[in-house]
């Protein structure tokens, strides 16, 4: 069996601040990670690798310096590394992504595709399933169980609003995954030696050979206008003091909606 | 040149979802904006369903002004295979200018393949909606977090149609009309005779508490109240409200994801909103800004919070609970 697992390195948003002066986003000094979302993902797969046996293949479309995420992929026990990158991919939307990840894809004929449910940066959760689109084959998204795996399907646990399905699907297939689905391994110290000399298959425009209209920021449909932080507002009544006071603020604050 | 606003009914057992109703509402807003501009939108409720024929006229006192209903068996739960080969082909038929989405899990699910297959732009989560009335053309602005909240970004799609967004639950308010029965037109289309997914179970989750979504009140705790739940259980019942919690708290394990508030959580609007040692992050504060009262109790007095909150104590909420709720019991009985 062959399992691709689609991963990104995306800034840690909970470490970011804005700079109230210029109100703009500080990103100096907020480290890269492995997406939340896709370390169950990538755990996920590990463990199929074990139990039925697979060849484990991330990858992920970046700029160069992904390829320390790949390593530390490698250090945990996959197969293969592959990472699509080009300045001609760059600024893609979700539309242009997912042309260009299905391409990669399609060169390794995949049983299984992982990925995780949404990235922190973009928060779209658009990806996972447009490559599955792409490609013309199932798809599961918000996967918060595996239950069992065949050589054939895969039966796993859904999580809706309010309620949870379990369901069967043939492969081939995508599964897009919750980050609550599993925690992922630590690196063995060997592997992550040996992760050093792996070698990393990075893929450029000129072995997709994808059409200039179909990729990056000109292949976009949709375009980014304007962006801008949130107003800074300055309404606020700030109560210092003793308990006494704020009890008493927040009961005349509650009195209007309390019967 | 393209018209109208389509919007997807998503149903269950027969009942609307309350974003769907949501987005018919704003969809109307939209038309008025067009209306300035003198272009004639209609807002378009698409209804896939089975046995469904007594739902449009609930969709007509929400906003719609027609209804497209397709029926067949394999619509009578919205599925990815299913929902999705109806709406592409409905968008191939009618040719409209915009589509909104619900971004439940659903219509998450559905919208992002079926912008692929009808090779347009999708924008995610999108907060606000508004027309373009600089430009003579029907574009919308579309406005949506990113980066966990930390930034906004106003998204376009001027070269394909329709321009498609999901919006979450609770964003926008519904608003019941006075109006006449409109149009329903019936669409027939084919499905695939064999179903790529097959249900094996479905479960309701165990110990579901109440929906934060619709609550009025929420007290809501942050990760450093995580040994001290029972303070804020008990103030939130004395209060009639319901519990809260930020991405901080939920992580620690003492409550469950379905109570998260924020960008990666639930977004709320009740009409009073405590948060109890919640720092603010945008993270957090993007699932909640909406609420018409927030108060915000945070013993550093540069927390976040308080840039968003309309009484803000500075102070510890360990201590104050209790004789809040103390106080709170007097008024009461």
């Amino acid at each position: 069996m062959k399992i691709v697992v689609l991963m990104k390195q995306v800034p840690n948003t909970t470490e970011m601040l804005i700079d109230k002066e210029t109100g703009t986003l500080i990103r100096t000094g907020v480290d890269s990670i492995m997406n939340p979302d896709d370390t169950s993902a990538l755990e996920a797969a590990l463990k199929i690798k074990q139990s039925n046996g697979a060849e484990v293949i991330v990858i992920t479309m970046g700029p160069p310096q992904a390829a320390n995420m790949l390593r530390e992929c490698y250090g945990r026990g996959v197969d293969h590394a592959m990472l699509i990158s080009d300045p001609a991919f760059a600024g893609a939307d979700t539309w242009a992504t997912s042309n260009t990840l299905a391409a990669a894809i399609k060169r390794v004929q995949p049983d299984l595709i992982f990925a995780g449910r949404q990235a922190i940066d973009g928060d779209t959760a658009q990806v996972g399933p447009q490559v599955a689109e792409r490609l013309n084959i199932p798809q599961i998204t918000y996967v918060s169980k595996i239950v069992e795996v065949t050589s054939d399907f895969i039966v796993v646990k859904k999580h809706y609003e309010d309620f949870d399905e379990t369901l069967k699907v043939s492969f081939p297939c995508l599964l897009t995954t919750l980050e609550q689905l599993d925690h992922l391994r630590f690196m063995n110290v060997t592997s992550a030696w040996q992760a050093f000399d792996k070698p990393i298959e990075t893929v450029n425009n000129q072995v997709l050979m994808l059409d200039a209209k179909d990729i990056g920021l000109k292949g976009s449909p949709t375009q980014v206008r304007k962006t801008f932080t949130r107003p800074v507002s300055s309404e606020v009544k700030l109560i210092h003091g003793g308990s006494d006071e704020a009890v008493k603020a927040i009961l005349s604050t509650l009195a209007p909606y309390i019967q | 040149m393209t018209k109208d606003i389509f919007v997807f009914i998503e149903t269950r057992n027969n009942i609307i979802a309350e974003v769907s109703l949501q987005l018919l509402s704003e969809a109307r807003k939209l038309k008025a904006q067009y209306a300035q501009k003198g272009l004639n939108h209609q807002v378009v409720g698409v209804l896939p369903g089975y046995n469904v024929e007594n739902l449009p006229a609930t969709l007509f006192n929400y906003g719609a002004d027609k209804v497209i209903l397709c029926q067949h068996e394999k619509l009578k739960e919205a599925t990815t295979q299913h929902t999705s080969k109806v709406l592409s082909d409905i968008i191939r038929a009618f040719e409209p200018d915009s589509f909104l989405i619900g971004a439940t899990v659903i219509g998450r699910d559905i919208a992002p393949r079926v912008a692929a297959r009808v090779d347009t732009g999708l924008t995610a989560d999108a907060t606000i909606i508004e027309v373009d009335m600089a430009s003579d053309t029907s574009l919308l602005l579309i406005t949506r977090p990113a980066f966990g909240g930390n930034l906004f970004g106003t998204i376009v799609c001027p070269n394909f149609r329709p321009q498609m967004a999901t919006i979450r639950p609770n964003v926008f308010e519904k608003t019941e009309i006075e109006a006449e029965a409109g149009e329903v037109v019936y669409f027939e289309t084919t499905f695939d005779e064999t179903d790529w997914v097959e249900i094996l179970k479905r479960e309701v989750q165990q110990a579901k508490t109440n929906d934060i979504a619709k609550a009025r009140i929420i007290v809501s705790a942050g990760r450093s109240m995580a040994k001290h739940l029972d303070l804020i259980k008990d103030f939130a019942q004395t209060l009639n409200a319901e519990v809260g919690a930020s991405r901080g708290l939920v992580e620690t394990g003492a409550l469950g994801k379905d109570v998260q508030v924020g960008q990666t959580g639930k977004t709320v609007r009740p009409l009073v909103y405590i948060a109890c040692g919640i720092s603010g992050a945008v993270q957090h504060t993007a699932g909640m800004d909406k609420a018409e009262c927030i108060i915000a109790i945070n013993s550093d007095p540069n927390a976040a919070i308080f840039q968003i909150a309309h009484v803000g104590i500075v102070g510890d909420a360990v201590l104050i609970l209790p004789k809040l709720k103390e106080e709170l019991q007097k008024i009461l009985n």
